[in-house]
């Protein structure tokens, strides 16, 4: 019972119940609508998205628009929130441009914090889930210095996430953002063989192409920062998902598999390793709840909190799935068990929006702990 | 008498600091004020130091009373008797063995240890072989025990003992409250791998215990001994810190005051560790908002698991980090500490302390086994102890 002394703005960490439901909608839709053989068969395909889902998620669940304000079509939610649904997407490796349209996309037109326009009509688009749209840069990019198209909208960029399922692609350049329709002469898109097979990359090239000019180059460096720093956050929020899943169903298989007469399960070995990931899950879901609420609170802390936030969960994603396919023996190993789908999604996402490491440099730039 | 809600407990907390202005009050009398006033734990029933309202308002009385700056008692004094002994007397004590023990408690003029671990008796506790023998009124307590944190400060302790060597091990336990003043109580220090004897050999010999003094039925002390390891972790994995408040922190302030001694392979070293002190922190901080909602989940277990790794991990990096420094140690004159220091004096120590850490309380190999099973839903170990009496089992 010691005396405490409390935080100025201590960070909400648990989930509110209206979290809790939306995260049941996505759940159960989820469950309906995207299992695992049909997710495989997707990757497969040349149409890596389900459009009925992507339907059903935007519009029926109103997911698309939670980070848009209400008078804007959006439902004027917030990060919290939009963590919950990246969570169950992640849980079922989902193919969705949900982070790269829905989150990045979106919170970089609304830091252009423009009331009409074309921006603001963008931003209603792809709230209601007619449009998506993503930030042409790539998928690694954890600030915006990776600007590389000139002014005249020339250039290659890539890897660029889930271009291919873009309407708007939009492109910073050294004069300024960018929105350019996909499919406009002078744009092309050319789908690139991913690792993660559930998130379709592309490169994006743009031969004297044409768009809509959104922002000076000031303040699109400033809202493409904004975006990837949501983007990189809320990712969190997806490895999370996946790490759990991986640990669900590695003790749920362990439990049943036998071999020398005994659940694989019993083995402590095999007890120990789970036991460390469940703590490593349970540690990803403090960071991550504490980059999702430092976003929509706008916390001055923000940038420490996705920084820690990314620079563990990737790691944990990876170990969850690695140790799923390893403790599923060979059947991990297969195409047809999800063990590869996690795996893959897991280490591409170690990678987007900065790997581990750059995000530690930046803890040591906030926390005043510098290189030699 | 309805209990109070947080408005009810601020005003409450207003009238002891009037009644008893810290400025002017003494600091065990403040203390005393406190638990009389049921604000000691708010939790506890009214009488005993408590008012029976949400153990979740608790911070509402301790952020009154912190800006007023009033004393407080020192949970790591206290440790034992708070954490371990307070909720197993108050749930298995008599009426008469709750007035008695828990006041001077938790004020701290008693100090408590705890005397279950024996030589042969660690990890599997059970397999503890003191005797305790009926004897009248009393109990005749014969045997030995083994790294008693605190025995050489304490004023009683929590003891369990084999009352049955004929049914199997679980079954044959019983727990009493044991008088460390007693005639037959001998307390040798115990030197340890710091140079120090933070804890103590205790032997037993014909400590004549009243059965008055005995905490739930003869037989069932391994239940009563449940209550008091559960909380032993809850209070374990409760504690709030500041952000760079443990471990990580005095190796952070020697990394920004001494550039002359950073290396790139210890950057990247420390950057990662300070990621997960800091994540360590959020998720402590997570299940204390767990805690307040009354959605207590499994993570306490988890986070001694993780505090121990940590702080052997950083404490260790500290030694290296300080090259030349690190080749030497403060003191290594045996002491009989009071308190438990895990973070005091030097990194040397530090180093050597947080050995302990993954040991005490529990070593992590079993608090492993614990989550697996308890919180994973894995299937138990196969066993051989279960249906054999004590007495047949092989040591
Ligand atoms: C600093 C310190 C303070 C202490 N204070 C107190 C105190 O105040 N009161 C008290 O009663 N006790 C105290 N202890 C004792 C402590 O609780 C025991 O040391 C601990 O429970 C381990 O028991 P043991 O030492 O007999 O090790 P053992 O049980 O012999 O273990 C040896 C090794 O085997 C491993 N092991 C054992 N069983 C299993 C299993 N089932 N699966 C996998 N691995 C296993 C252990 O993890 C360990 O690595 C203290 C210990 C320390 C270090």
């Amino acid at each position: 019972m010691t005396a405490r002394t409390e935080e100025s703005q201590p960070p909400d960490l648990l989930y509110s119940q209206a979290e809790e439901d939306l995260r049941a909608a996505v759940r159960s839709l989820l469950d309906d609508r995207c299992d695992v053989p049909e997710v495989i068969a997707r990757t497969e395909s040349d149409a890596p998205y389900d459009p009925q889902l992507w339907k059903a998620l935007a519009t029926g669940i109103g997911a698309a628009g939670l980070l848009v304000p209400e008078k804007l079509g959006g439902q004027g939610a917030g990060h919290r929130e939009a963590a919950v649904v990246i969570e169950e997407l992640g849980r079922s490796v989902v193919p969705a441009p949900y982070l790269t349209s829905s989150v990045v996309a979106t919170e970089t037109l609304l830091a252009l914090g423009t009331q009409d326009g074309p921006a603001a009509e963008l931003l209603t688009e792809l709230a209601t889930g007619r449009k998506v749209a993503v930030l042409a840069v790539p998928f690694s990019a954890a600030g915006p210095d990776t600007v590389a198209v000139t002014a005249a909208l020339d250039g290659t960029l890539g890897p660029v996430a889930d271009a291919v399922a873009a309407d708007v692609l939009l492109v910073p350049t050294t004069d300024g953002l960018y929105a350019v329709e996909a499919g406009t002469a002078g744009v092309v898109v050319e789908p690139l063989i991913a690792l993660d097979l559930t998130r379709p990359l592309a490169t994006v090239t743009l031969t004297g192409a044409s768009g809509t000019r959104l922002a000076d180059a000031g303040t699109a460096r400033a809202a493409v920062r904004r975006g990837l720093l949501a983007g990189a956050g809320l990712l969190a929020s997806e490895q999370l998902g996946l790490a759990e899943w991986c640990l669900t169903e590695t003790v749920r298989y362990t439990r049943e598999r036998h071999q020398f007469n005994r659940p694989v399960g019993s083995f402590q070995s095999l007890k120990h390793r789970m036991a460390h990931l469940w703590l490593e899950v349970v540690s990803a879901r403090a960071a991550a709840r504490n980059a999702a609420d430092a976003l929509a609170t706008g916390s001055p802390e923000t940038p420490l909190a996705v920084a820690v936030a990314q620079a563990y969960c990737s790691r944990v994603a990876v170990h969850a799935a690695e140790e799923c396919v390893q403790l599923h023996g060979g059947i991990g190993m297969t195409w047809e068990h999800p063990a590869h789908l996690y795996l893959k999604r897991a280490k591409a996402d170690s990678i987007a929006y900065g790997s581990a490491g750059r995000h530690r440099e930046t803890v040591a730039e906030l926390m005043e702990l510098p290189a030699p | 008498m309805t209990a109070p809600d947080a408005a009810g407990l601020r005003r409450l907390t207003r009238e002891l600091l009037a009644a008893h202005p810290p400025a002017t009050t003494g600091r065990t009398d403040f203390l005393k004020a406190r638990f009389d006033a049921g604000l000691a734990w708010v939790h506890y029933p009214a009488g005993l130091g408590g008012l029976d309202a949400p153990r979740s308002l608790q911070p509402v009385v301790d952020a009154e009373l912190a800006a007023a700056d009033a004393p407080d008692n020192d949970p790591r004094r206290i440790g034992i008797g708070l954490g371990m002994a307070a909720p197993t007397v108050l749930a298995y004590g008599t009426d008469e063995q709750k007035r008695r023990f828990l006041r001077p408690l938790w004020v701290g003029e008693e100090v408590w240890c705890q005397l279950f671990s024996e030589p042969g008796a660690g990890s599997d506790l059970a397999a503890l072989g003191t005797r305790a023998v009926r004897d009248g009124e009393d109990w005749v307590v014969d045997g030995q025990k083994v790294w008693t944190s605190s025995a050489h400060v304490a004023r009683w302790a929590i003891l369990i003992a084999r009352t049955d060597p004929d049914v199997p091990k679980h079954r044959g336990i019983s727990y009493f409250v044991c008088d460390m003043t007693d005639p037959g109580v001998e307390v040798r220090p115990l030197r340890q791998i710091t140079g120090e004897a933070e804890f103590n050999e205790v032997f037993l010999t014909g400590v004549r215990i009243p059965d008055s003094h005995r905490l739930g039925p003869v037989g069932e002390g391994w239940k009563v001994a449940q209550t008091t390891l559960m909380n032993e972790r809850v209070s374990i994995g409760g504690a709030r810190i500041p952000r760079e408040g443990g471990m990580i922190g005095p190796v952070a302030r020697t990394w920004r005051e001494r550039p002359e001694l950073r290396t790139r392979d210890l950057h990247q070293r420390l950057l990662t560790l300070w990621v997960e002190a800091e994540v360590a922190r959020l998720t402590g901080a997570r299940l204390r908002q767990q805690l307040v909602a009354g959605q207590p989940g499994p993570e306490g277990s988890g986070m001694k698991l993780a505090f121990a790794r940590l702080n052997q991990e950083i404490s260790g990096l500290e030694v290296e980090l300080l090259g030349d420094e690190g080749l030497l140690y403060s003191d290594w004159t045996m002491r009989r500490p009071e308190l438990v220091d895990f973070t005091g004096r030097d990194a040397g120590y530090r180093y050597l302390r947080s050995k302990g850490n993954s040991i005490e309380g529990g070593t992590s190999e079993v608090l492993l086994n614990i989550v697996a099973e308890r919180v994973l839903g894995l299937p138990v170990e196969p066993r051989n102890d279960k249906d054999v009496a004590w007495k047949d089992l092989s040591r």
